[in-house]
């Protein structure tokens, strides 16, 4: 490898990219965007659950459950009914996802200590907030009958009551349980790696389009020198990109970043080499910008969104799809970055993610490197 | 490096070079070589295999069989030797548009490794050479046709390369951008430069030493111009000069002295076996069908009379040879 060529390459493309304002725009400002549109829009955390009451009883028995209820920051009632009609109705306008039927026998049967059934009606059809909404329910029923208890044991004489099992959670490293903090990293990831193979998935074709990349190949300029010499201002550029999601996560977002910063950077740095030379592979089998771009876009995104353990756990799926995760570069950089914000580990522990990334890397330079030469002959 | 003395008279050398594209053929079997210093023409319609033939010279594809060598190197071993020793330029205009006049220069000066000292001289030659003083800093984009090609030129030389390959240089190119554009060859041939240049424009075929004619993917021509007009004519050609060239295209066809008739700027090429002996009777006949005509001489074929006559006995022959 030749580094004056390397250099010619490098400052050819870098004024490529300075001539298009339009992709270098968007080179920037994509990120932005999507980091700041997925960061808000994507929330899993269910949070004032609507709730209607119909409250049969009407004693102060009744209503001091439903305090207990309407205390909560998850559950926001919506209004109070007295029929299953209005019920439906309720759940059809989403003015509820819970109702809750307190029988009208509530309070009698409580004074002579029968056990009463007091009726849950949710809405399935988002069934992953329907089990939140019924957790938080049962937990606020639990909540009621134990303080139930005790005040009966006071009732019959007793000084103390001792509940037999009291679970005490403690919640590690996202305490407040915020469902950003642990998105947004992951988030990063996933939007690097369509980004990264973007910008480098239209540099290749273009010269094929362009017929300049026929006069390359009658120059002594070799597949390596091209391939080096393209990839360095598009990482400058990458690079730029994981500060800027960084900044937006702590500023915008305020995500704690418990780690050390230049654990990302670093990590980054190895990610985004493999997946810019992974649009870069893109470019040369395809050798049509338009197609190049598209397949780019299929190949990173759809993966890295759905594989990567980002939105849906891993261990969650079937075999053969939790195998080919292992496939997916940015599964690797989406638990780097999780355990760094989240957890503030170290080196140390990451070694085995960012070794398997510097692997990849290496594996699609060596595979970009064979493909460009065949076709350089 | 084969230093025979073969290689030592020759930039080029082809032997049995052949190309093919799954069934398609093409280029089939052809040899010549080319002359150090010489400016070498390959002519023939699109399709031909001109640009196949160039881009196995250049490394840019691979031969199917045959032997090929270039200043010394082969093309099946060597290529990246023949690279850092010619110059190519293709009719597809190879510079990058978004860049100056001058970036282009320094590019392809870092790709070939232009010595730090020799550099900005190079450079000033490229832009004396392609006149473009005064648009040093412009986009390449805005520069006219003719201008792009010198600068491309300019850029395939920046190495000084003892072989340059152009194909179709001239393509899309007002006549006079292409008359300049061929007095620069000329200049870089007296400077001992080899020239290899293909072209389907006929009066740019009489600039060239030395011509290979190439017809479906085959040889069928060469020599030097003169060579090529007596040694592949079988008929002679009379040039009938006349005011109404359509209406005389039918007289014509009634003479039977007269094997072909083509129109030809203002009249029309006669082709005839043996014109000497046969220029009387056709003037008589002329004469009986009571024509206007303004003069008739035989003249000597132009390469185009040549190359149509070619084809033409090829496309006999192939006929013949299905029935």
């Amino acid at each position: 490898m030749n580094i004056h060529r390397v250099i010619a390459i490098m400052r050819k493309e870098f004024i490529h990219i300075i001539r298009d304002r339009r992709s270098l725009g968007m080179a920037i400002a994509m990120p932005i965007l999507l980091i700041f549109l997925f960061g808000s829009s994507l929330s899993l955390d269910v949070d004032n659950v609507p709730l209607v009451i119909w409250d049969q009883n009407s004693t102060s028995n009744s209503r001091e459950l439903i305090n207990r209820f309407t205390a909560s920051h998850y559950f926001g009632l919506t209004g109070y009914v007295s029929s299953y009609e209005e019920i439906e109705q309720a759940i059809d306008k989403r003015d509820a996802i819970l109702a809750l039927v307190i029988p009208y026998d509530f309070s009698r049967k409580l004074e002579s200590g029968q056990t009463v059934d007091i009726q849950l009606i949710v809405d399935g059809s988002d069934s992953n907030t329907a089990t939140i909404s019924m957790g938080y329910a049962q937990t606020v029923v639990d909540n009621y009958n134990s303080a139930l208890l005790i005040k009966t044991a006071y009732q019959q004489g007793k000084k103390t009551v001792n509940v037999p099992l009291e679970a005490k959670p403690r919640v590690w490293f996202n305490q407040n349980m915020l469902a950003k903090n642990y998105i947004i990293p992951g988030l990063i990831a996933v939007i690097m790696m369509v980004i990264a193979a973007l910008l480098t998935s239209l540099t290749i074709a273009r010269e094929w389009e362009n017929g300049t990349m026929e006069q390359l190949i009658t120059t002594p300029l070799k597949p390596m020198e091209l391939l080096v010499g393209k990839l360095a201002p598009y990482f400058a550029i990458g690079m730029l990109d994981i500060l800027l999601a960084v900044l937006m996560g702590q500023f915008l977002f305020n995500v704690p970043l418990r780690g050390n910063p230049m654990l990302i950077f670093g990590s980054g740095a190895i990610f985004l080499v493999g997946s810019l030379t992974m649009g870069m592979l893109i470019s040369i089998v395809t050798r049509s910008q338009l197609l190049a771009s598209q397949l780019a876009m299929v190949l990173t995104f759809l993966p890295s969104f759905l594989l990567s353990g980002f939105m849906y756990t891993i261990s969650n799926m079937p075999t053969v799809i939790q195998g080919i995760t292992y496939l997916v570069p940015a599964r690797y950089f989406v638990t780097i970055l999780k355990n760094i914000y989240l957890k503030g580990v170290g080196i140390s522990i990451l070694i085995s993610e960012a070794g398997i990334l510097l692997f990849f890397a290496v594996i699609l330079v060596i595979v970009a490197n064979i493909k460009l030469r065949k076709r350089l002959v | 490096m084969s230093a025979n003395i073969e290689t030592i008279e020759y930039a080029v050398i082809v032997e049995n070079l052949e190309k093919r594209f799954g069934d398609f053929q093409a280029v089939n079997k052809v040899s010549f070589k080319v002359r150090k210093g010489e400016i070498f023409g390959f002519l023939g319609p699109n399709g031909a295999g001109k640009s196949t033939t160039i881009r196995m010279l250049c490394g840019i594809i691979i031969p199917t069989s045959g032997k090929a060598n270039v200043i010394g190197f082969d093309v099946f071993k060597e290529t990246e030797k023949i690279k850092n020793h010619i110059g190519y330029m293709s009719q597809k205009f190879s510079l990058y548009e978004d860049l100056t006049v001058e970036e282009n220069i320094d590019f392809y000066s870092g790709i070939y490794q232009i010595p730090a000292k020799e550099k900005r001289e190079r450079k000033e030659w490229v832009i004396k050479m392609a006149g473009l003083d005064n648009h040093r800093n412009s986009l390449t984009a805005i520069l006219p046709g003719g201008w792009r090609q010198r600068l491309a030129l300019g850029c395939a030389l920046l190495h000084r390369p003892p072989v340059i390959f152009l194909d179709e240089p001239t393509s899309g190119v007002d006549p006079i951008s292409r008359r300049s554009f061929w007095d620069l060859i000329y200049q870089l041939a007296s400077e001992g430069v080899t020239v290899f240049v293909t072209t389907h424009y006929m009066d740019e075929a009489e600039y060239c030493d030395r011509l290979a004619m190439i017809y479906r993917g085959e040889l069928v021509a060469l020599g030097t111009p003169n060579e090529l007009s007596q040694k592949y004519m079988s008929e002679d050609i009379l040039n009938l000069e006349c005011s109404d060239p359509f209406a005389m295209l039918k007289v014509i066809n009634k003479i039977p002295e007269i094997e072909e008739a083509a129109l030809f700027g203002r009249g029309l090429h006669l082709s005839v076996i043996n014109a000497q002996t046969k220029i009387s009777a056709i003037i008589a006949a002329l004469k009986e069908q009571k024509v206007e005509y303004i003069g008739l001489k035989k003249i000597n074929p132009s390469l185009e009379d040549v190359f149509v006559s070619i084809i033409e006995a090829r496309d006999r022959e192939e006929q013949g040879g299905v029935k």
